[in-house]
Formats: structure tokens, sequence, C-alpha cells
């Protein structure tokens, strides 16, 4: 209070100090952790929005599938499910640092892309499937989309390992310990990408 | 029909990947120069396709912003194209940052790979089944004969038709670009730190006059206002506009598109 007195009498302004301070506490990052917990948020999304693309593919994808090889009734229903499981999972609003929820999103992911897989190896006993246009239509959006997962999940594991490498490390740590105390590390994806992606199938 | 051993190797390769511990994210690859809207490091092109080709692309910037690259690669680095084409995209920045509307055409000869790789705001326009027919259709066709030159000049001529193909959509993205460019000043952040410049100034001068006491009130106390820090705007400068000089706008690629091998 002293000190803010005297610099009133020098002819600096109060307010200008608070102010100069703030800019520069800004300057040292007082705000990082809050800035890498919304950019992790933001890669999180995009991560789940891929996802979601591909389940939407998924019942187009089955129906043609049908319409040639309805007797491969057993790959068709795994895949039926699997998809159910995967867009009927409830994702708690913690999840990205709940170790079990995350860990169950992994692998019904996981399982969907296996039931995928197996869908596609199938289909590649039937060439009039296999030169379907609409099929090929599919499959070029299905690959797309795997890719689109893949970078986004690696965007995701960047942005994570960004976030967690600052409140565990100097000055975050302090950041943390008296700002920001509920921030906790993140999850990240234990599953490899390739186990998680649909293998390809070349036709 | 030679599918079988190849359905093997794939397999393989499958069982192979499935195996592999660590870290999905290598070093990051050494990216080529971004010299122009062609770049040849394969050397597939003549002088005369490349010039031809620069001036295509300029031209379809020109009209609608959006950036078509043609870069030809002598090794992918042990990279999928898939995996270095997205990188390729994000370090060169093709396409402006606002509309993320750039594409790649990749060929890679020796590893006969092609790729399209199209930016995110493009991916609605240019989309995975659209780029795997042109792949199909427009680009293999003719790299399986050998003729790469005929196959990238039919592959940027089939993307432009795409690009170019709806006129309302097209006015609308130039019109974007050419707001990003000339961004309006941002009045409400000059006149407050005019405004605390002045009110500085005043408190100062105050002070310094004879007779002042310590112990009045400091002046009406300011509330900072709004756009603190500064509403700052991307702005893409003119950089093609010299005639020379052709760099990425700051866009970003999420893995749109469709790859192809021969």
């Amino acid at each position: 209070m002293l000190a803010l007195t005297r610099l009133r009498s020098c002819g600096v302004p109060r307010v200008m100090c608070v102010m100069i301070a703030g800019v520069l506490l800004a300057g040292c990052g007082i705000n990082t952790i809050p800035t890498l917990q919304e950019k992790t948020k933001g890669a999180w999304s995009e991560v789940l929005n891929q996802y979601q693309r591909r389940a939407d593919l998924i019942p187009n994808l089955v129906e043609t599938v049908k319409g040639y090889a309805a007797q491969e009734s057993k790959v068709l229903t795994e895949v039926i499910e699997a998809r159910a499981k995967a867009t009927q999972m409830q994702l708690p609003p913690d999840i990205l640092t709940n170790p079990e929820a995350f860990q169950k999103f992994q692998e019904v992911q996981s399982q969907l892309s296996g039931a995928l897989g197996r869908l596609l190896a199938v289909s590649e006993a039937y060439p009039d499937l296999k030169s379907n246009q609409n099929f090929l239509a599919l499959q070029s959006q299905l690959e797309g989309t795997e890719n689109r997962i893949a970078i986004a999940r690696r965007d995701y594991i960047a942005a994570v390992q960004d976030y967690n490498t600052e409140i565990r490390t100097i000055p975050g740590r302090w950041w943390r310990a008296l700002l920001y105390p509920d921030a906790q590390p993140m999850q990240n994806f234990t599953i490899a990408e390739e186990k998680t992606k649909v293998p390809e199938v070349k036709f | 029909m030679g599918s079988t051993p190849r359905r093997l190797s794939g397999i393989l390769l499958g069982i192979g990947l499935l195996f592999c511990v660590g870290p999905a994210v290598a070093a990051d690859p050494e990216f080529p120069t971004l010299t122009g809207r062609v770049v040849d490091d394969a050397n597939l092109l003549s002088q005369a396709d490349r010039a031809q080709l620069e001036s295509d692309l300029k031209a379809l910037e020109d009209k609608s912003s959006d950036q078509l690259v043609v870069v030809t690669i002598p090794s992918l680095q042990n990279l999928t194209i898939e995996d270095f084409g997205y990188q390729l995209g994000r370090h060169w920045g093709i396409g402006t940052k606002q509309l993320n509307n750039g594409v790649l055409l990749i060929v890679a000869p020796n590893e006969r790979k092609v790729r399209i790789e199209v930016g995110r705001g493009l991916e609605p326009i240019v989309t995975d089944a659209l780029s795997k027919i042109i792949i199909e259709t427009s680009i293999l066709r003719r790299f399986r004969a050998g003729d790469y030159a005929g196959g990238i000049k039919y592959g940027v001529r089939d993307l432009t038709l795409v690009l170019t193909g709806d006129a309302a959509e097209l006015e609308q993205r130039a019109k974007a670009r050419h707001d990003a460019d000339n961004p309006a000043t941002d009045w409400l952040v000059v006149i407050f730190w005019a405004l605390i410049i002045l009110w500085v100034v005043w408190s100062m001068w105050r002070t310094s006059q004879p007779g002042y006491r310590a112990g009045r009130g400091s002046g009406p106390i300011f509330i900072p206002g709004p756009g603190w820090g500064g509403g700052s705007r991307d702005s893409d400068s003119g950089w093609g506009s010299g005639g020379g000089g052709f760099s990425g706008g700051g866009g970003s690629f999420g893995g749109g598109g469709a790859s192809g091998g021969w």
C-alpha cells in the first residue's frame, strides 16, 4: 500500500502499474495451463468428431453389402452391434481424466474397427460388390475417415503431452498449486494406432 | 490373378504392424522447399509443362483464392503417403488461414504412390470419393502408361473443374479472401489505447502542476475496455502479388482426400 502511494506521487498512475503487472504476468505462463487445457479439449472434440463420422458411414455400408452378400449375416450383425455399442456409449463429463472411462472408449472403438475390417475382408469374395459404384465410394470415404481419425489421434496425443508436461514441470507446477488445483493430468491413448485402424483391404 | 500374393503380403504387413510398439509419430520428415506452385523434385515434368501448370494454378488462385500445389518427391522417407501428405500441407501452410482452402497433388514415383491432400475447408467440395475418382480415372491410367506429365496435367484439370464448379460459392470464397487481405481497422482498440495514453499524459501533467497536493483522488478510475490485448486479425499479405514469391497462407489439413498406387 505504501509502495503504491509512493508510486502515485512520482507521477505514474496506480492503475497503469496494475495493468503493466497484468501484462507481465501473462507473459510468464500464468495462462498456459488453461490454454493447453482448451487446446486438448479441442483436439479431443476433433477425435470424437471423426469417430462419429465413421459410425455414420456404417449403416450405408451395411446396406450395400447386404445387397450382394446377405448370407454373411454373422459379420454383418457383428458390425451393426459393434456400431450400436460405440454410438450408445455415454461419455462421462470427466472422460479425459478418468482412466477407466477412457480405456472403455478405446476398447469400444477398437472392436468396431475389428468388425469393420472383417466385413471388408469378407466383401473381397464378391466381385459384383467390389465393382459396385456405391461400395467403392463408401470404401474411399471409409479410408478417408480412418486417415482423419489417425491424424486427430496424433494431434490429441501431442496436445495431451504438452498439457501433462506443463502441469508436471516448473513453473507450471506452481501455477497449478496456486491457481488451478482442479487441473488433472489427462488420459492418453494406450491402444496403438495400428490396432484401432480398420486394416486396409486392397482389391 | 496375382492378388493372392499381394493379399498375403498385405496381411503379413498388417500382422507385422500389430507388433510395433512405440510412439506413432516419428521424427519430422525433411520437407521439400516451397519454390512455387509446382515443386518438381522428382523431375517428372519438362520446363514447358511446369510453366504451363504454374500459370494455370496461379489463375485458379487469383480467381477463387484456393491454393492448389503440385509436388513430386523422390522419396517418402519411409512414411506412408497419407502420413507425409498432411504434414507437408501443414508445414507449407497451403491455403488461407481463414478458409483452409489448400489442395496438394503429391506424386511419389519411386514408391509409386499418388495422393490428393485436401485442406479442411475444401473437404466438402473435393470430397474423398471425388478425389478417388480423379485419381483412378485421370491420373493412374496415365501413370501406368508411363505418362507422368499427362497424369499430372489431367489431375490438375479435374481438380480445377471441381474447385471452380459452383460459381456462387466461388465468389463467396474470393470475397472472403479479399476481406482477409484487407482487415477493417479495429477502431475500438485504437480508441481504447488513445484514451489510456491521453489519461496517462493528463495525470502526469496534473501532478507536475505547482500546488498539487498528494492525497487527492487520483482521477477517474479507468475501467479497461474491451479488446484487451488487441484484436489482432491475421491478414494474408499479398504474397503472390509481386509476380514472384509464392507462399502458403497458413491453411490447415486434417487428412481429407484420397490416395492411389500403381
